[in-house]
């Protein structure tokens, strides 16, 4: 008889315990059936520029950045010159998305009158979940052109004397949402130089990050380190120094403003390694901004209702 | 002692076939945000759902990346800035049809009205959304709900630089095609 007893209230309980399997567990049930997913890493850096030089983040398919870079003069240039702001430099881009990580850029500096043509592919991308990566690496290739008149009409000049090259691998990762840090090994070929005995390509390992200060500012710095036994002869009678520029990023729908000091008057990789000759120490600072703002050219397909 | 062990298994029997369970794994949820300056809009065809045709209990999840906007820096400064997706990936909503013993499930359009739990950025707080569900065919459910809420009951905080592009208040539709399972 006791058997018997216990054997309906374990009955019962069974049957209670499925009742409940059966009413409460549908979100459980929808976890059950979750397919793992990877998560892409986001927002490494606001713009495709850290400071100056490139970052590894591309402009998404179809859209279109167009960018002004200011440099004004150096701080130490006196009341006259207004501390610098009487002697500007201004470079203005544009880049585009053919796909959300190939992008080729056109741009054109007051700096040395130089043209430029970029190319930079983001080709592994920094992921968590069901696939894993530990950062994100980016490819960017630049031609210059010099449009100056020849500083010798009288010599014999080449057309290809007015190149020069920069090519460089980025690699970028995000530690946390506040926090990136990237490296760039960089080389910077210049067709011509000054004398025989310099090299015509440099080498430079560059070191940037980016520390989320709110939601839309934060605060970058960029270093590019010339490699040391390079004969990388001189600008103007000065030797050529490490590039460091110190910015902040503010963030309003889509422009981003970036505001910066530099040891650098240039504003692309070509002049950040290859012609840097101001030293922060000296106060050769440079004060800059950029502007950058983004053009939806070809929007997304959004998914169809139906 | 047999009679107890068949009646069990008779028990257990009728609990499997009554549990009717619809799935789906690409429902479709859109949002939208109508401010005078800019109309918003994100779709996400992948959200997973399930209705129990027992209790007219209903469930759903997201993942908030998932959503695609018309423009990518939307679509950034969304899953960056203001839903932190990497910090709460998911969005969830548990609950169930009112009334659903009374309604009777036919081919033309029935109108429910829905009460659950919804989770977004961390947050959950209860909505009640209406719309209406019917019966494609013996295996196949439609339901299509649409409710509203506001940014600020989940602590979504929108930068004063965007305050005039982005509405308080997002209106939701949901749209599932539920098979049985």
């Amino acid at each position: 008889m006791m058997n018997q007893k216990f054997k309906i209230i374990f009955l019962f309980a069974f049957i209670l315990s499925i009742d409940i399997y059966a009413q409460d567990d549908l979100l459980e049930m929808l976890n059950d059936n979750e397919k793992p997913e990877t998560n892409y890493t986001i927002a490494t850096f606001k713009n495709t520029r850290l400071v100056s030089g490139n970052s590894i983040e591309t402009n998404s398919k179809g859209v279109l950045q167009f960018m002004i870079q200011h440099r004004f003069g150096a701080l130490n240039s006196g009341w006259r010159d207004l501390y610098g702001l009487d002697n500007s430099t201004i470079r203005l881009g544009f880049e585009y998305g053919i796909s959300d990580r190939f992008n080729i850029g056109i741009g054109r500096a007051s700096y040395q009158k130089t043209v430029d043509a970029s190319a930079k592919l983001k080709f592994i991308r920094q992921k968590s979940g069901d696939k894993n990566f530990p950062f994100s690496a980016t490819l960017v290739s630049s031609v210059y052109m010099n449009t100056s008149e020849w500083e010798d009409p009288e010599r014999e000049n080449y057309f290809s004397n007015r190149l020069s090259y920069h090519n460089a691998l980025l690699m970028a990762r995000k530690f946390g949402d506040k926090f990136s840090l990237q490296i760039m090994p960089t080389m910077v070929h210049r067709n011509l130089v000054e004398n025989a005995s310099e090299t015509n390509t440099i080498y430079a390992v560059g070191a940037g990050t980016s520390i989320k200060l709110s939601g839309s500012m934060r605060l970058n710095a960029e270093y590019y380190y010339l490699l040391p036994d390079q004969e990388t002869g001189t600008i103007g009678g000065k030797s050529l120094n490490n590039s460091l520029s110190l910015g902040v990023d503010i963030e309003t729908g889509g422009h981003v403003f970036q505001l910066h000091l530099s040891n650098s008057k240039g504003m692309t990789e070509r002049y950040l390694i290859g012609d840097t000759t101001g030293k922060w120490s000296d106060g050769d600072i440079y004060f800059g901004f950029n502007l950058s703002r983004v053009f939806t050219i070809k929007r997304p397909k959004i998914p169809n209702l139906n | 002692m047999k009679k107890l062990i068949l009646m069990t298994l008779i028990i257990l029997a009728s609990q499997l076939i009554h549990a009717q369970k619809y799935m789906t794994q690409n429902g479709i949820i859109t949002f939208y945000s109508k401010t005078p300056m800019e109309d918003i809009e994100a779709v996400n065809n992948q959200v997973s759902s399930v209705f129990d045709g027992d209790n007219g209990g209903i469930a759903a999840s997201l993942l908030m990346k998932a959503f695609t906007f018309e423009k990518a820096l939307m679509q950034e400064h969304f899953n960056e800035k203001y839903i932190e997706s990497d910090k709460f990936p998911k969005s969830t909503f548990k609950g169930s049809i009112e009334n659903f013993e009374k309604l009777k499930l036919s081919s033309s359009a029935t109108n429910i009205t829905v009460k659950g739990q919804l989770t977004i950025h961390g947050v959950t707080k209860e909505i009640v959304a209406s719309g209406t569900m019917s019966k494609v065919d013996e295996n196949t459910l439609k339901a299509q709900f649409t409710f509203s809420i506001l940014l600020s009951d989940y602590q979504v905080k929108i930068p004063s630089t965007v305050k005039d592009n982005i509405s308080e208040s997002i209106k939701i539709t949901t749209n599932f095609t539920y098979k049985k399972v």
